[in-house]
């Protein structure tokens, strides 16, 4: 035990032996993480509300859902992550049933049985859960195991990844499962997995296209890649949002055409702009200055976030704040990728920004655990000391 | 040295960590630069032509609402229409100030509050871009007039001609027909939004509701290319969109108008359905309320007229469910013949009222409040047409409640046998399951006494009545009870195969000797009060008819009520019975069968049946009095009839 804080005295940083407590580290709370999440979340808000054409309704609940989201941050960042490896397995299971139930009781909308309606609680999806949950046991599992990885390990974890992507796939909502298996993947990348089985996996994946094309993908999929590929092709049926899109972005110019002015959007050609497209509002009315303004804040969460990994004291906490926030770049990529047209339309919405509540909770819940990372370890050190 | 190796394992796994994290960092930076150089391409160098693309070159697709389908009687006549009226339209895209120019509006023009809501509401759907909404409906001349001279302070606003839906008969067809009216939020979540894009109205009830889908039709597309003031330039491409089906109805307008009549002041429901096909000819339910009113906006003190707690316009009486009465006692009566608990010739005697061992209760038969005497010797066909009920309590005991509703489900009451009447009830048909699994109770007998004359728990609705009714004119062959006759003016008419199956008697003259016993409630003539049909005096002694009537009353006590009150006049309305005619006609070719309730009408054969015969005649006669010839029984079976009916007076006599 004496060793082991030894260890992480001489591993961790000295300063903080000597600095006393702040208000911030009182309450657990990361004042950088903060502020660029405030900012983002404000900007978010004034470009929704131009979205939404200034729908008071719709505006008072993200505005609710936003604040909700930040008492969840809050309340998680203080509790200590740590305690949370332990729970790790049970908390996986506990999610994989609900997965389990969705299947069975789940509400249908759209074609796509995704919600779940228990008594005493909100509508929820799973799916969000496992979000958090699948990197957090990875992150777990690995911590216990040595580094980087053997293969029976690797084998093990990708089980463990598989079962819940495979669930989610079935529901059908294959834009979430790749996610899911994504920020799975980064906890395997990071714990130091050889590049040699990278490469082979990524080998495999790409020869395994064509027959995925052919067994796999539903028509509507195929149909949204061929899109992507020459959205010309149909102008007016699956290309429509794509172009729509691109145009709404390109006449923004580099400053934009102002704010509440955009004419593709207000005028809605742009379908879906208050929520995955609302980047090309955003695009329009404040330019290629509001779109990089954008890119600023995401990146100073992304940049703290790293940084939380980084000066973490232990592989567990490591694992699941470096997975966490790429996980989230992951999200802006997709979806700005999706929008201004690099990548096929998937239904990913724009982090922090789109409208839609659960997301949002779900993303700062992810923060909170950031925070109570970084808070948590340094009062680790004033107690060992 | 164990302590060594931890600690150099700790900074090499710290070490793997953070090149991998550093990998991830660079790789991050990357992307980001590949998402901005793209937005750089998009916004810096292409910005020309997207900004041309985005000023010059709108292209819309509109949705182009499809013509609602009309609705005919079975004559052709038209119930339902699509009229042009003169409506105020805005495209709200154009409008800076909804507020200040509602405002406007309503100072120049009468526009309710409550409108201003439904427009609102309509406002709040997102629909397609630089798109019509209508603010309200059929505008005066003089409204137009005001409007236009004020065109210039309100722009985006428009007075346009559309087509609104009309109902020339109005009330008295409303509950049938139903009527269109504004998509409520709740509504439009089962909708599917594409095909309602254009469209501000639905069916609420009746055929515009039941058949929807069928009277809407499919949302057609028009590709448009729209300058910057969102005026067309030219149509790109057009999907024309299919007009609703027109829907042909088995309602005889002149058949409906002619029960409204005949209801006069009183209220009630008819329901009177074709025994050949179970088409409905007429469905009435008084008061109503003009459809019209929903179509264009109904104003709040309209709205709350027809909430009045007595009159109750929007309620259905038709299909609402009532205590019967005597008027079950024909398919009762059947039930004890089938399941052999009586014969034909069985007699009772009865004083005028019945006891039931170890009930301190005395049940009274209707005459005692008149006579204080019985009907002297009882069997079934005098039970029937003098409607006795000491014999049908004494028969009750040795049926039971269970076979009786077994006997009765198979007439369909308790369920809803209708194809496209969905909001009709489906009554209540007591047994000891039914009581025990709805109230936790078992069940008294006592209770099944009560049954036995159609009042206690049993509930049925005067459509159930008509249907019943009509099976048994059918000899129990089943047809359901169905609105629509066919789908288009000129096609085939639906052939709708009875899910229900048909009723069989171990004896089938059974059916024959029940049709005679109410042909007798209304015909027979014995000289004297003790052995006429109850509706008699009421029908058959004022006039002579051209043709045999069959029927049945009912007087459905609304509350239990005291011996000395047997002055009904007394009574506050609001207590007094219900009053119920079930008939069919001709006897000899069954063609129509009807049910009449009138809410508080006290007598069923006195006030119900004579209305019952008004409706019968409007359907049967001609202009000269005469039996129209389709209903005339067929020539060589009708000598047959008459001797099997002779036969069966003889019997009783």
């Amino acid at each position: 035990m004496s060793s082991s804080a030894f260890v992480r005295q001489l591993s961790g940083d000295l300063n903080n032996l000597e600095k006393r407590q702040s208000i911030w580290e009182k309450i657990n709370v990361d004042p950088p993480l903060l502020f660029a999440l405030v900012v983002l979340t404000g900007f978010g808000l004034l470009v929704l509300y131009s979205a939404t054409d200034g729908n008071e309704a719709e505006m008072r609940r993200q505005i609710i859902f936003i604040i909700l989201a930040f008492i969840v941050m809050f309340s998680v960042a203080q509790v200590d992550v740590r305690v949370m490896r332990r729970w790790a397995p049970l908390m996986y299971l506990g999610s994989l049933g609900l997965l389990v139930a969705v299947l069975f009781f789940g509400a249908t909308s759209n074609g796509a049985q995704r919600w779940l309606d228990l008594p005493g609680l909100p509508r929820f999806q799973p799916s969000e859960i496992m979000k958090i949950v699948l990197p957090l046991t990875l992150a777990a599992y690995f911590s216990r195991r040595a580094i980087p990885p053997r293969f029976k390990h690797i084998f093990w974890s990708l089980m463990l990844l598989g079962l819940p992507a495979v669930l989610i796939a079935m529901q059908p909502d294959l834009g979430t499962a790749l996610l899911i298996g994504v920020s799975g993947v980064f906890v395997l990348l990071l714990a130091g997995i050889s590049w040699k089985l990278v490469g082979s996996a990524l080998g495999v994946g790409l020869l395994s296209i064509p027959a995925m094309w052919v067994f796999y993908l539903k028509e509507y999929q195929q149909q949204r890649i061929l899109t992507f590929l020459n959205p010309e092709n149909d102008p007016l049926g699956t290309g429509w949002n794509i172009i729509q899109s691109k145009t709404a972005i390109g006449s923004g110019g580099m400053y934009g055409k102002g704010w509440l002015n955009g004419v593709q959007s207000r005028l809605d050609f742009l379908p879906e702009g208050q929520t995955d497209f609302i980047v090309a509002v955003l695009a329009e009315e404040f330019g290629l200055a509001g779109v990089l303004f954008l890119l600023v804040l995401y990146l100073a969460i992304i940049a703290r976030g790293l940084y939380i990994a980084a000066v973490s004291s232990d592989m567990f906490t490591r694992l699941l704040a470096g997975s966490i926030t790429l996980t989230f770049f992951v999200y802006v990529f997709v979806n700005i990728g999706m929008v201004s047209g690099l990548l096929p339309v998937v239904g990913v919405p724009l982090p922090m920004v789109s409208l839609g509540g659960t997301s949002i909770v779900t993303l700062m819940l992810g923060f909170g655990i950031l925070m109570s990372i970084h808070s948590h370890a340094k009062t680790a050190f004033r107690y060992a000391n | 040295m164990i302590n060594d190796i931890t600690l150099k394992d700790h900074t090499q796994e710290r070490r793997t960590f953070l090149s991998r994290l550093l990998i991830g960092g660079i790789i991050t930076i990357l992307l980001v630069g590949f998402l901005i150089s793209r937005l750089i391409y998009l916004q810096i160098y292409q910005h020309e032509y997207y900004s041309t693309v985005s000023d010059n070159n709108r292209i819309y697709r509109q949705t182009v609402v499809p013509t609602r389908g009309l609705i005919y009687d079975r004559n052709g006549i038209l119930l339902a229409d699509n009229k042009p009226s003169f409506n105020l339209t805005v495209i709200r895209e154009k409008v800076s100030d909804m507020d200040a120019s509602i405002s406007l509006i309503q100072s120049l023009i009468d526009l309710p509050e409550q409108e201003v809501e439904e427009f609102k509401q309509r406002l709040r759907r997102r629909g397609v871009p630089l798109s019509s909404v209508p603010v309200t409906y059929a505008l005066s001349e003089d409204e137009i007039a005001k409007l236009a001279v004020n065109q210039f302070h309100l722009p985006g606003f428009q007075v346009e001609a559309q087509l609104v839906r009309s109902y020339p008969l109005g009330a008295p067809i409303a509950h049938a027909l139903g009527y269109l009216s504004s998509i409520t939020e709740a509504e439009l979540r089962n909708l599917n939004a594409e095909e309602y894009r254009g469209t501000h109205q639905m069916g609420k009830i009746g055929i515009e509701r039941f058949y929807e889908s069928l009277l809407h039709g499919q949302v057609g597309y028009e590709t448009v290319e729209k300058n910057a003031r969102g005026q067309i330039m030219k149509v790109l491409d057009r999907v024309d969109p299919v007009p609703g089906e027109d829907l042909v109805l088995h309602l005889d307008s002149q058949l409906q108008l002619a029960a409204w009549e005949a209801l006069g002041d009183y209220r009630g429901g008819v329901v009177a359905l074709d025994v050949a096909t179970g088409g409905v000819l007429a469905m009435v339910s008084k008061p109503a309320f003009d459809p019209n009113l929903f179509v264009s906006g109904i104003s709040q003190a309209a709205y709350s007229a027809l909430n009045d707690p007595v009159e109750t316009p929007l309620f259905n009486r038709a299909l609402a469910k009532y205590a019967p009465g005597s008027t079950m006692k024909p398919f009762i009566g059947l039930a004890g013949l089938d399941f052999g608990v009586r014969t034909r010739e069985y007699q009772v005697q009865d004083p005028g009222y019945f006891i039931l061992q170890g009930d301190s209760h005395i049940y009274h038969d209707w005459t005692w409040w008149i006579t204080e005497t019985g009907h002297d010797l009882v069997n079934l066909a005098k039970a029937i047409y003098q409607s006795c009920d000491t014999y049908f309590w004494d028969m009750a005991l040795d049926l039971g409640i269970d076979q009786m509703a077994e006997f009765l489900d198979k007439f369909g009451f308790g369920q809803n046998t209708s194809v496209d009447i969905s909001q009709a009830s489906q009554g209540t048909l007591p047994s000891r399951a039914w009581k025990m699994e709805t109230l936790g109770q078992p069940w008294y007998p006592g209770e099944t006494l009560n049954s036995a004359i159609g009042q206690g728990y049993t509930e049925a609705t005067p459509l159930q009545l008509a249907t019943a009714t009509m099976v048994l004119a059918n000899k129990g062959q089943w047809r359901q009870p169905m609105l629509l006759k066919r789908v288009g003016l000129l096609n085939e008419d639906i052939q709708h195969e009875s899910a229900i199956p048909d009723v069989t008697l171990k004896n089938p003259d059974d059916w024959n000797f029940m049709h005679q016993a109410m042909q007798d409630v209304v015909h027979k003539d014995d000289g004297g009060y003790r052995n006429n049909g109850t509706a008699y005096p009421y029908i058959t002694m004022l006039e002579k008819m051209p043709y045999h009537m069959a029927g049945k009353s009912g007087t459905a006590q609304v509350i239990g009520m005291a011996a000395d009150f047997d002055n009904d006049a007394e009574v506050p309305e609001r207590y007094r019975d219900h009053a119920l005619f079930i008939s069919f006609a001709p006897v000899e070719n069954p063609s129509i069968a009807l049910a009449v309730f009138i809410e508080h009408g006290v007598g069923g054969s006195g006030v119900a049946g004579p209305i019952a015969k008004i409706i019968l005649d409007a359907y049967l006669l001609d202009e000269f009095g005469e039996v129209k010839q389709a209903f005339l029984a067929e020539p060589e079976q009708e000598p047959e009839l008459q001797i099997s009916s002779i036969e069966a007076m003889q019997e009783q006599l």
